[in-house]
């Protein structure tokens, strides 16, 4: 609040605004407010959501019990791990040639095949990738949801580990070469090291954006292996249920948890 | 090794996947387009430009070709609908960019973390909040009834406005990171010096904030505006099945109508749309650049 | 004297720019050489085609007798002092120090010897624990000549290493430098922007600008007879003024000076007719005291006072303006007032004549 106040006290400063505080503030409760109902209708003891009843944690303990969503979570995680693990790996590779090159040209050129993903409508990727996989004859659903996502997460994989790439000087690299140091051992134990931070985050956001992902999940879905997002899809279609919003609770609380430290990384010096 | 063998092995797994996965099917949706559909689902290898003619015509009885704005119509509201997303989202994320980059160094960080922090959170999730707000007997009109502002409300859900605001809600962060960063750049003493030669602090805005982050207000335009265009989730669940977007027509195609051409050249369709966009925006950027040198 | 070093006609170029043009020179066992130039001459070029980062793209660089110049830089018994230190972050002083050696396959009691060994050269023993972003700037400047110097390099390359350090903290490390270069006996290479710093450190400078060598000679050859234009007006401060040389032997130049005199100073191999510039000095002239040469009348138009000297600009009855530099010493404390009339003095010993 002394904030907002001090809008109007300081009235010689050029650079402020009058409004805009207020702006920010309504801006904040429209983008919390929502996840605010959830939560609070989570613990609505009423099977009839918008009328509150009494306090209950009741659908967390039916939301725990629910099989479908149990395995609905472990197909999530399944795919999320492993495709995080190969889109991680690929976007150090790609960002160690990307950054330590000099030919500007070609090197934009590659930056944008490699962030190709960001640059379409995901739902244009997801029925292309749904006709190769029919075309193809893949059948097994997991080994669709694994290749399509480790995909599209590389360029979110990719950006982090390149910004920390470009923050960190290239001197060190030839201060290790010059100390006799191979391109292996210098890449070992200069290079890895130095930007693990930018690797942790990068394989974070991608974790987050595969455990989230609908769109392509929906559409390639099928053959027995159903996402976490995909099934609560399902849910929602069939209207709200204070179930829902025990599982939505449940969710948000641990994207938080995996986004916070990831986010942390990506902005640490 | 040279640098340029250590950028092709570096480089290759990332181009394998990247061709294997998203340049060489989308090639194949481009062929699939141009084949005639199978009225048992999927495609017949028989070239026709049957699904693109389908976008504007049908046939009536007699099976002559006829003008049906039923897709147009779909077509229309997509674009509508993702350019208004973007412009609100500007209006709203301008201020609320700006006033972040003004506060305390302490304090930036955590706003910045508050606005980037619901992005992470699950995309169905965010979408069912608003179903929840905005349903029949959902929270909104359940509130509204109970403080006597109204009896009967036609819903609040299933319509274009629950579409855009539930669109805003889902992408307004891509629009506020770019600007803040632009605006993070600014040197505050432009603003000093601006004021100190007698610029009202709305002609600063206009002559010198405005111009200086155009390049943040151009990429969050971008990020904001693409994924609009094919979004899904708000059409299906905030929209309703009658107001469509291409997203989830598409998706149909795919899906319960099994009409694989028509779904391709309606992605072709997007994807044409995305790159007009793109290319109309890299020449302006080009243009500018220009005119800085 | 050994040859540590052979330049033999190198050249490099990015792309159609041509950063080094064809260059060859030695550099001796146990010297002290330095780089000269301003910044694009190519010095810092040609500092990394020797340690490494670089390829020639033509020539040969050989290192005591061996061709190095396709060797990567993990092969090259060179050790360089980077410009910003280039300290691994991750890593305390003594790893830092000790990572050349690791490398080398020292096993790791011969390695600690060798470790303590320099943090006590460079006077930082009780840092060893310490990690670089603990340290000063002149502390980490310590650390990463100790670690160029821990593996006993052939040669030790040094990339401006002064030029983020304050002036006091700079002068002081100088010596230091010196000190290090006497101890070890290693071949330092130096680059620099800074004239001062080369001329008060190196056993020989090499002048460089746009990727070519302008003079290669020991500092006081350098600022004394100076080959050419660039090099009088690189190194220190000097009076350029027009002349036209009107004879010219073995033993002398006879000049025609728009100071309204003609003189013979120093043989210079500058032709008669040919375009000609003279050099002199500011500390070469003096004010109001006779001496064994030249005497001119004129008026101070200027006068800077800097404390340790006083700056004039004296202008001349023939309309010259001369710009004369005072010591403010014992025997020699008179302040020149503005439009004070003078005599200035010069030999003309002292006069350089060069060709453009």
């Amino acid at each position: 609040m002394g904030r907002l106040l001090s809008f109007f006290i300081n009235k010689n400063d050029v650079s402020r605004y009058p409004g805009f505080g207020i702006i920010t503030l309504l801006f904040f409760l429209f983008l919390y407010l929502p996840i605010m109902v959830i939560i609070a209708f989570s613990f609505n003891e009423n099977k009839i959501v918008s009328v509150w009843n009494g306090f209950s944690t009741k659908w967390y303990t039916s939301a725990i019990n629910n099989q479908t969503l149990v395995d609905s979570l472990q197909v999530s995680l399944t795919v999320a791990f492993i495709s995080t693990f190969i889109a991680t790996v690929i976007a150090v590779s790609a960002a160690l040639a990307l950054t330590r090159g000099d030919d500007i040209k070609n090197k934009n050129f590659s930056i944008m095949v490699v962030n190709l993903p960001l640059m379409l409508p995901e739902i244009v990727f997801a029925v292309a990738i749904l006709i190769l996989f029919s075309l193809l004859g893949v059948q097994n659903g997991m080994l669709k949801l694994i290749l399509a996502h480790t995909c599209f997460c590389i360029p979110f994989a990719f950006l982090p580990i390149r910004a920390r790439l470009q923050g960190m000087n290239n001197n060190l690299e030839h201060a290790s070469q010059d100390l006799y140091a191979t391109p292996w051992v210098t890449f070992r134990r200069i290079t890895l090291p130095l930007i693990m931070p930018g690797v942790f985050a990068g394989g974070m956001l991608s974790f987050v954006i595969s455990m989230d992902d609908f769109i392509t999940s929906n559409i390639v879905s099928g053959g027995g292996a159903t996402t976490l997002p995909v099934y609560i899809f399902s849910l929602v279609k069939q209207g709200v249920s204070p179930e829902l919003n025990a599982i939505s609770t449940l969710i948000m609380v641990a994207s938080l948890l995996i986004a916070t430290p990831a986010l942390y990384f990506a902005t640490k010096k | 090794m040279s640098k340029l063998t250590m950028r092709f092995w570096g480089v290759l797994p990332a181009y394998t996947v990247m061709i294997l996965l998203m340049i060489i099917p989308l090639g194949i949706i481009f062929y699939v387009s141009l084949m005639t559909s199978d009225p048992y689902g999927g495609y017949k290898p028989l070239f026709s430009l049957e699904s693109y003619t389908q976008i504007l015509y049908n046939y009536d009885w007699d099976n002559n070709l006829e003008l049906n704005f039923q897709y147009l119509l779909i077509i229309g509201r997509t674009i509508l609908l993702s350019l208004s997303t973007a412009i609100l989202c500007l209006l709203i994320g301008f201020p609320v960019a700006y006033y972040i980059s003004r506060q305390r160094k302490e304090v930036k960080p955590v706003l910045l973390y508050l606005v980037t922090l619901p992005f992470w959170v699950s995309m169905v999730v965010r979408v069912y909040a608003w179903v929840l707000i905005l349903s029949n007997d959902g929270v909104l009109e359940s509130g509204l009834r109970l403080f006597g502002f109204v009896d009967d409300i036609d819903s609040l859900l299933y319509n274009n406005g629950a579409m855009l605001t539930g669109m805003i809600y889902s992408y307004i962060p891509l629009m506020i990171l770019p600007i803040y960063a632009s605006i993070e750049k600014l040197d505050p003493r432009l603003l000093e010096a601006a004021g100190d030669l007698y610029s009202t602090r709305i002609q600063t805005l206009y002559r010198v904030i405005i111009p200086l982050c155009k390049a943040g207000i151009v990429s969050g335009f971008i990020l904001v505006f693409v994924p609009c265009l094919g979004t899904v989730l708000e059409p299906i669940l905030l929209g309703g099945g009658k107001t469509m977007m291409m997203g989830n027509l598409i998706q149909n195609q795919f899906g319960v109508s099994r009409n694989w051409s028509f779904g391709a050249s309606l992605t072709i369709l997007l994807l044409c749309i995305v790159l007009i966009f793109l290319f109309l925006q890299a020449r302006r950027a080009a243009k500018l650049n220009q005119g800085a040198n | 004297m050994t040859k540590a070093v052979q330049i033999k006609g190198v050249s490099k170029k990015y792309g159609s720019y041509q950063a080094i043009k064809k260059v060859s020179f030695d550099i001796h066992d146990n010297e002290f050489f330095t780089l000269l130039g301003p910044s694009g001459c190519g010095k810092t070029t040609l500092l990394r085609m020797i340690a490494g980062f670089e390829t020639p793209t033509t020539g040969n660089i050989i290192l005591h007798g061996q061709n190095i110049e396709n060797l990567p830089a993990n092969k090259r018994r060179v050790n360089t002092v980077f410009q910003n230190y280039a300290l691994f972050p991750h890593m305390n002083l003594e790893e830092n120090i000790g990572f050349g050696l690791e490398m080398l396959g020292w096993k790791k009691d011969k390695r600690e010897c060798r470790v303590n060994e320099m943090l006590k050269l460079v006077h930082m023993e009780q840092f060893a624990k310490r990690f670089p972003s603990e340290l000063s700037g002149g502390q980490q400047q310590r650390i990463a000549l100790a670690r160029a110097l821990a593996p006993e390099p052939e040669v030790l390359l040094l990339d401006e290493p002064l030029s983020a350090l304050d002036l006091k903290l700079r002068q002081a490390m100088r010596e230091e430098l010196q000190d290090l270069q006497r101890q070890t006996g290693i071949t330092f290479i130096f680059v620099t922007h800074d004239q001062e710093e080369a001329l008060a450190m190196s056993d020989r400078i090499c002048v460089l600008a746009h990727g070519e060598i302008q003079h290669l000679d020991s500092p006081i050859n350098i600022y004394e007879n100076p080959t050419n234009r660039f090099v009088a007006d690189f190194i220190g401060d000097t009076n350029f003024l027009d002349v036209n040389v009107t004879g010219s032997n073995v033993h002398a130049t006879s000049i025609e000076t728009p100071l309204g005199i003609n003189i013979d100073v120093p043989a210079s191999g500058v032709k008669v007719g040919q375009d000609a510039v003279m050099s002199l000095r500011p500390e070469k002239i003096s004010i109001n005291k006779s001496v064994d040469g030249v005497s001119l009348p004129g008026r101070v138009m200027h006068r800077t006072y800097m404390g340790g000297y006083t700056h004039y600009t004296i202008q001349l009855s023939s309309g010259a303006d001369l710009r004369v530099s005072m010591r403010n010493n014992i025997s020699n404390n008179i302040n020149y007032d503005l439009n004070e009339a003078v005599t200035l003095g010069f030999s003309p010993a002292s006069v350089r004549v060069l060709g453009e």
